[in-house]
């Protein structure tokens, strides 16, 4: 009986699928390559997570394409002094619930914050936590006092989307963390935001199911202040695994999916029904070196000594490097050789930097003259599960470097075991990546760059102890400078001086990519999101 | 009876204690969680309080005993990754994964008896001799490539069935099932099969060795000079005799596959259980692997102790007795 139960459900099954893949015009599906893991837009500070957030909700400021801030629920903003800042909001706006939007609900978000038991580094703590005062003169006019200068708080303020104070009971809401902030009720919970209950915000879609794991489904807020998107529902599906996914998308499943694997390109770009679009992507992958250690662990060499302290080595290892070989053969061509930390158009670039000139003969020479006419030997660690095609770069860069001398063994690992060694500072030569985030310039060189200062903050992920007092020097009055012009002058200079004295070697910035079908198109974000209100439907 | 179901059950306690030192000492060992959690713009500052927040300043003893104390009160610990309890987390995925599981057994079963008993009767003719090799394909032929190869067929190809995902959910009894509806058990179909095929080539296989051997035996040899009709025979006879060593089988083979459908799972993206166990592990979560494999030892115990019993059901010589 139950064979014949079965057989009958599978026929019946195929003769509905077969009448199920074409979609209505407004509904959108996209295969994401990594889930969201909470809908709450304060739990954890990821890409998944804040790319799911900007859907619901907005912020008082939106990053444009190269991470500046534009107006959103704020629609204009000036800093009084260095320690004061004013935003005036929009008063034509409402939550998703009806309810009006106003300066209590800026204020009310920025206590939630303070007060967010469950999260993993609360997105947006530690903008708030530096915040002295917040006052609302008016309801649509935010005062915001600072304890030490915060230059790019509208682009801090980006990474904070602003959640309404009708979801808890309170009193009058007023910046007071020690009582609560007038709030009388229980601070909403990672929960409360899953079920949906406390999913009420201003963007363009509304939580319609989050089932982990699952999907995600989003309706249209048909009361959003902005652009309605071309999209009535929108679901996301996480597949995590590039085979799967494309095939997804191959089968009609999904009209658009996140990073298909380079290697599938191919295949795409065969299919007449399908495109993709690679945009540039502001996620370096560079080299770093142990710099700080005269003896250093996975370092031999004839006297013991460690040959990345002489700038002339790090020279030699750069120009040792075919970036160009590295782009168009292991990337297929979807990234672009990096000769600095981030793309040219970030807020404190080198607008134009020079090439880093692939050289090998000179790079011999330069090792001989630092007193290493025979090399040495080291070995690279590298993760093989995190960046894009990241083992293949990694056993590139050891080929490059062993063909000059320097005889380097590849070991690459899983990223749990490379990030928790890598912190623990274990190795001596290792490839790492970084997407630069609203402080431009500042972002890798303040947590890579500048020496390790746990009091200040700075220096975090400077693994290498790579220390140089002048250029520190630049770097740390670039981001206590309120001047936006004197502000990127200096980091202008600092950049050109990491570049310099290499204390880091940049490989190339990584490619994004999206594909989807014909009748749906989206242009990329340098930053990787995939944001369905900008997706659009094409006119077939 | 009852004094050999305490001291089963005694002993189940023991092998959670068991298993509970090894799989934290294991998870410890691989890295610190917090250099893949916390963005990695947070300060030094930012870093410690997250380490003290979540225990791991703690010497591994420590961390373990406040996990024990925990665990005895119900409390699995919450999910570094997803803020909320691992048990629950861990339950919430659990009928996808039952849902898929249960109807690959049930395909598997259905199928494979019936063709295994007619290949045991017919031992050695050229029908059973193929249907034999053809079984031992489908019990080699790797997980995750049949997987891909059914996507590309059914889905890409032919598109009749939706590469991946669950589909429509209906609930029953509070929980949510795919195989109440239609686009649920058009998205169940493929999984089902990737993961029944091996099994059919099991249940093929120990029953059609069972059956040859049983036709035999005297038992089977005299019912038939006693006149019995052979279907009874069969029925009576043969199967109840060999249902033994299949349902063994099939015990085990539930458990391991309620706890590591993860390649079915992960190439289809059926939001099951093991799907979150690979992730878990990626990610470093702790709390919701260790939750895991306790849950699934838990699940382990249960089902052979249910065995056990089925044993003395079907067999009136298996007694259940204690061990002095």
């Amino acid at each position: 009986m139950n064979y014949k139960k079965t057989q009958a459900c599978a026929v019946a099954a195929l003769a509905t699928a077969l009448g199920a893949t074409s979609l209505s015009a407004q509904e959108l599906t996209i295969g994401l390559s990594s889930e969201p893991t909470a809908v709450d837009p304060h739990y954890h500070d990821l890409t998944p997570n804040n790319q799911l957030g900007m859907h619901i909700y907005s912020m008082l400021a939106t990053p444009d394409a190269n991470l500046m801030a534009q107006p959103e629920l704020a629609t204009s903003w000036e800093a009084e002094d260095d320690n004061t800042w004013v935003f005036k909001l929009r008063e034509d706006v409402k939550f998703s619930d009806g309810t009006d939007f106003d300066a209590s609900d800026v204020i009310f978000t920025f206590c939630r914050v303070m007060n967010n038991e469950s999260a993993i580094g609360s997105t947006g703590s530690s903008v708030v936590s530096n915040f002295e005062s917040v006052e609302a003169p008016d309801p649509h006019t935010l005062r915001i006092k600072t304890k030490q200068v915060e230059p790019i708080m509208p682009e801090m303020l980006a990474g904070v989307p602003i959640i309404s104070d009708s979801i808890v009971e309170h009193d009058d809401i007023t910046f007071d963390l020690p009582n609560d902030c007038g709030v009388t009720g229980t601070w909403p919970s990672i929960d409360d935001f899953n079920v949906g209950e406390a999913a009420v915000g201003t963007g363009p879609f509304k939580l319609e199911k989050f089932s982990k794991g699952a999907e995600i489904s989003l309706m249209r807020n048909e009361i959003y202040f902005g652009t309605q998107p071309d999209w009535e529902t929108v679901t996301f599906v996480p597949v995590p695994s590039d085979g799967p996914r494309l095939a997804g998308l191959l089968s009609g499943d999904y009209d658009m999916i996140e990073s298909p694997a380079a290697r599938d390109v191919a295949q795409i770009e065969e299919n007449e029904a399908f495109e993709y679009v690679s945009t540039p992507s502001n996620r370096v992958i560079f080299l770093q070196m142990d710099i700080g250690r005269g003896d250093s662990p996975f370092i031999t060499t004839e006297d013991g000594s460690n040959p990345f302290q002489d700038v002339r080595v790090r020279q030699a290892i750069s120009m040792a490097i075919d970036r160009q070989a590295i782009v168009d053969r292991i990337m297929d061509g979807l990234a672009r050789p990096a000769y600095q930390f981030i793309p040219d158009e970030m807020f404190g670039a080198i607008p134009s930097p020079a090439p880093m000139e692939y050289n090998p003969e000179k790079a011999k020479e330069l090792l001989a003259e630092a007193g290493y006419p025979d090399g040495f030997k080291v070995t690279f660690h590298a993760t093989n599960d995190r960046y894009i095609n990241d083992s293949q770069i990694a056993q590139a860069v050891a080929q490059f470097l062993t063909r000059v001398g320097i005889e380097t063994e590849l070991d690459a690992m899983t990223r749990s075991m490379f990030f928790s060694r890598r912190s623990g500072r274990e190795f001596s030569f290792s490839m790492g990546g970084w997407a630069s985030s609203e402080g431009g310039a500042a972002s890798f060189l303040r947590q890579y760059a500048v020496t390790t200062d746990d009091a200040r903050g700075v220096g975090g992920s400077n693994y290498g102890d790579w220390s140089d007092p002048e250029f520190d020097a630049f770097v740390l009055e670039a981001i206590s400078t309120v001047d936006e012009t004197k502000r990127s002058e200096l980091l202008q200079q600092a950049e050109q001086m990491a570049v310099d004295k290499l204390g880091f070697i940049p490989l190339h910035f990584e490619s994004t990519l999206w594909a989807f079908r014909k009748g749906v198109s989206y242009d990329g974000r340098a930053d990787q999101f995939t944001l369905a209100y900008q997706v659009e439907r094409a006119t077939e | 009876m009852l004094l050999y179901t305490l001291q089963r059950l005694l002993q189940s306690v023991a092998v959670l204690f068991a298993v509970s030192i090894a799989v934290f000492l294991a998870v410890y060992s691989v890295g610190n969680p917090v250099d893949l959690l916390i963005s990695p713009e947070a300060t030094q500052a930012e870093r410690a309080a997250m380490i003290a927040k979540m225990g791991l300043d703690q010497p591994v003893w420590a961390q373990y005993f406040t996990f024990l104390g925990n665990a005895l009160q119900g409390d699995m610990g919450t999910s570094f990754v997803h803020g909320i309890p691992a048990l629950q987390l861990i339950l919430s995925r659990m009928p996808a994964t039952f849902e898929l599981v249960v109807l690959a057994l049930l395909l598997a079963s259905a199928i494979g008896i019936p063709i295994g008993l007619w290949v045991g009767l017919r031992d050695g003719s050229r029908g059973a001799r193929m249907v034999m090799t053809s079984s031992i394909l489908g019990y080699s032929i790797p997980s995750f490539w049949k997987g891909m190869v059914l996507i590309l067929v059914f889905a890409v190809w032919l598109n009749w069935l939706p590469a991946s995902g669950r589909g429509d959910t209906v609930l029953l009894l509070g929980v949510p099932f795919s195989f109440l509806t239609f686009d649920g058990l058009s998205h169940l179909a493929m999984p089902v099969i990737n993961l029944a095929i091996p099994n059919l080539a099991l249940m093929i296989r120990l029953t059609a060795a069972g059956a040859s051997e049983a036709v035999h035996q005297d038992y089977v040899l005299f019912a038939r000079a006693k006149g019995v009709r052979s279907k009874r025979i069969i029925r009576r006879h043969i199967l109840r005799n060999i249902l033994i060593p299949i349902i063994t089988v099939l015990g085990v083979e539930f458990g391991a596959l309620i706890a590591f459908s993860t390649i079915t799972e992960t190439v289809f993206a059926w939001p099951g259980m093991g799907k979150l166990l690979i992730t878990s592990i990626y990610q470093l979560d702790r709390p919701v692997v260790v939750a895991y494999v306790m849950l699934i030892t838990f699940i382990f115990v249960v089902v052979n102790l249910l065995v056990d019993f089925a044993y003395a059901a079907l067999d009136p010589r298996v007694k259940l007795v204690e061990n002095m």
